[in-house]
């Protein structure tokens, strides 16, 4: 793996380390890292840098949403111009185009599910191209990017062994 | 007449490292880079296949060899290696490569061998060749050297003699590793002089910076070596306890005849978990390998920034560098006042003095606290 890849992956599994510790792992001066950073980021490989949250733990509601879209297309209106009016609302976390029985599937939050649901049939469902859509509450969070919020696998080995 | 431990046995003294884990033991906030096992859970995939083995009542006995498919599999994985083992006769599955390395020195050891080891090396094999009625010849190695085993020092150890010659590379406790061309230099002196050699080979998945070489493909080694290896570093399975020895038919014949009188066979579950672990953790094994590398570099790295002396160790998952005097009051201190755990190298024989094996098979968060703190106590030895 060159520096430039193995500098992904890292930031990938932990984002928040200092430019002088990512240094010291993949052995390259700070200098390369942060010309690196750079470099990922001007070219939009790196698109931003965010913490991953469980929510349950904040006293703040706040409610999340898969929603199923399916569309219609005709000659002036493909799937970027569909997602290209959707992608601008800030209530909308993702959105990405899937295989399967439905077209596009987003993910929505709000402070509560009527501010939720509000927000998919005064925002989303009148979006002429717009179909159908099947709004999933989420229940609950047990893994998120990777990260597992169950803590399933606690240490146990001795403090010293040969 | 009351039970008193046999003369070989009564020889052995307790192991050094166990004082450290009582100390250790006695806080509750203290940071161990003394762990000589990997810091991640074994691969779902297999924890899984080994969960089914016993939900669909798979707890008999297996052939004493091992389950077939498994040392099929396991015949395919070390051709990585350049290895080429007949599954139905060249392999012995058994429990963790502790056993293999017991039952090659029980059967290859006749009485009054001599049996050389490199030393700084793992606590077991002295007492092993002592339990097996061996003579243990210590070659030491040193930083200087990087911690390879070279015919010079062969020789000047008095090797030439030796019947048997025990190497492990990549090395506990070192973190050294050997390359083509030093490995060869010693298949040379063991055909040379006629020894059989048995490769510890547990860590071979775990060679940075370059491919581990085996000792058993150098020119005339084949027939003169066991090769073991196991899935507890490589694929975080120690407790699972499963290993295995490669070899030629005749010497892995005798192996599975001491084998099959002790063991039977080797725990059943895991060689369940063993042939998933083989079949669908290879990315899993690929991912601990890059972690365990960033921390390697990140130790490395910081031991520079600190001052304390340390070769470039490129395999296992241990730095071992030197302290400066006493390494075993250096450990105690350490541990006392800033309550970080490391092995003192002496523990590990002839040129680990001065030095403390530091494991990084930690995650990076308690790495960079720990490396602080011995930071912080190596500027207040000054």
């Amino acid at each position: 793996m060159d520096t430039k890849r193995e500098l992904l992956s890292l930031l990938s599994t932990d984002a928040r380390e200092s430019t002088e510790d990512i240094a010291r792992q993949l052995a390259v001066e700070t200098e390369t890292i942060e010309q690196l950073l750079d470099e990922l980021e001007s070219e939009g490989t790196v698109r931003g840098y965010q913490a991953v949250v469980d929510w349950d733990n904040v006293d703040d509601q706040r409610v999340s949403a898969f929603v199923e879209l399916n569309v219609e297309l005709d000659r002036e209106t493909g799937y970027e111009q569909i997602a290209d009016r959707i992608a601008r609302f800030s209530e909308v976390e993702s959105l990405r185009l899937v295989s399967g029985d439905y077209d596009f599937a987003i993910e929505v939050t709000g402070d509560s599910m009527q501010d939720v649901s509000r927000f998919i049939s005064n925002q989303i469902a009148p979006i002429p191209e717009i179909t159908q859509t099947v709004t999933h509450f989420i229940m609950q969070t047990y893994k998120e990017a990777g990260i597992d919020f169950g803590d399933r696998d606690d240490d146990d080995r001795l403090s010293v062994s040969p | 007449m009351t039970l008193q431990p046999n003369d070989r046995v009564a020889g052995v003294p307790e192991s050094g490292i166990r004082k450290f884990f009582q100390l250790a033991e006695e806080r509750d906030d203290v940071i161990s880079l003394g762990v000589g096992e990997p810091d991640f859970s074994t691969p779902w995939a297999a924890r899984s296949a080994a969960i089914h083995s016993l939900e669909a009542g798979r707890t008999s006995y297996t052939s004493n060899r091992g389950m077939a498919e498994l040392r099929e599999l396991i015949s395919g994985y070390t051709k990585r290696w350049g290895h080429e083992y007949d599954p139905d006769t060249e392999i012995l599955v058994t429990t963790g490569a502790s056993e293999a390395v017991d039952l090659a020195l029980r059967t290859f050891i006749s009485a009054g061998d001599t049996v050389a080891i490199h030393e700084p090396n793992y606590i077991s094999y002295r007492p092993g060749i002592q339990f097996a009625g061996g003579e243990p010849l210590a070659v030491p190695t040193s930083a200087d050297k990087d911690f390879v085993l070279t015919p010079e020092a062969l020789a000047a150890a008095g090797a030439d003699e030796a019947d048997l010659l025990v190497l492990c590379y990549p090395n506990n406790p070192t973190g050294a590793v050997m390359s083509a061309a030093e490995i060869s230099a010693v298949a040379d002196f063991c055909v040379d002089n006629d020894i059989s050699v048995i490769a510890d080979e547990i860590y071979a998945a775990l060679t940075y910076d370059g491919e581990h070489t085996s000792i058993a493909t150098m020119p005339g080694m084949r027939e003169r070596t066991v090769v073991i290896n196991g899935f507890s570093k490589a694929y975080a399975m120690t407790g699972l306890r499963l290993g295995y020895a490669l070899g030629p038919a005749q010497a892995v014949e005798s192996l599975n005849r001491v084998h099959q009188y002790t063991m039977l066979s080797a725990p059943t579950t895991a060689q369940y978990a063993a042939i998933e672990a083989l079949r669908s953790c290879g990315d899993a094994v690929t991912e601990m390998a890059t972690e365990y590398n960033r921390r390697r570099r990140f130790v490395l790295s910081r031991f520079e920034e600190m001052g304390l002396d340390c070769f470039t160790a490129r395999g296992a998952f241990y730095a071992f560098p030197e302290c400066g005097g006493d390494d075993e009051a250096f450990a105690e201190e350490l541990l006392k006042q800033q309550g970080v755990a490391v092995v003192p190298g002496s523990v590990f024989g002839a040129g680990g003095e001065g030095h403390l094996r530091v494991s990084y098979a930690t995650s990076m968060r308690e790495l960079k606290t720990a490396m602080n703190r011995i930071e912080t106590f190596h500027r207040s030895q000054k």
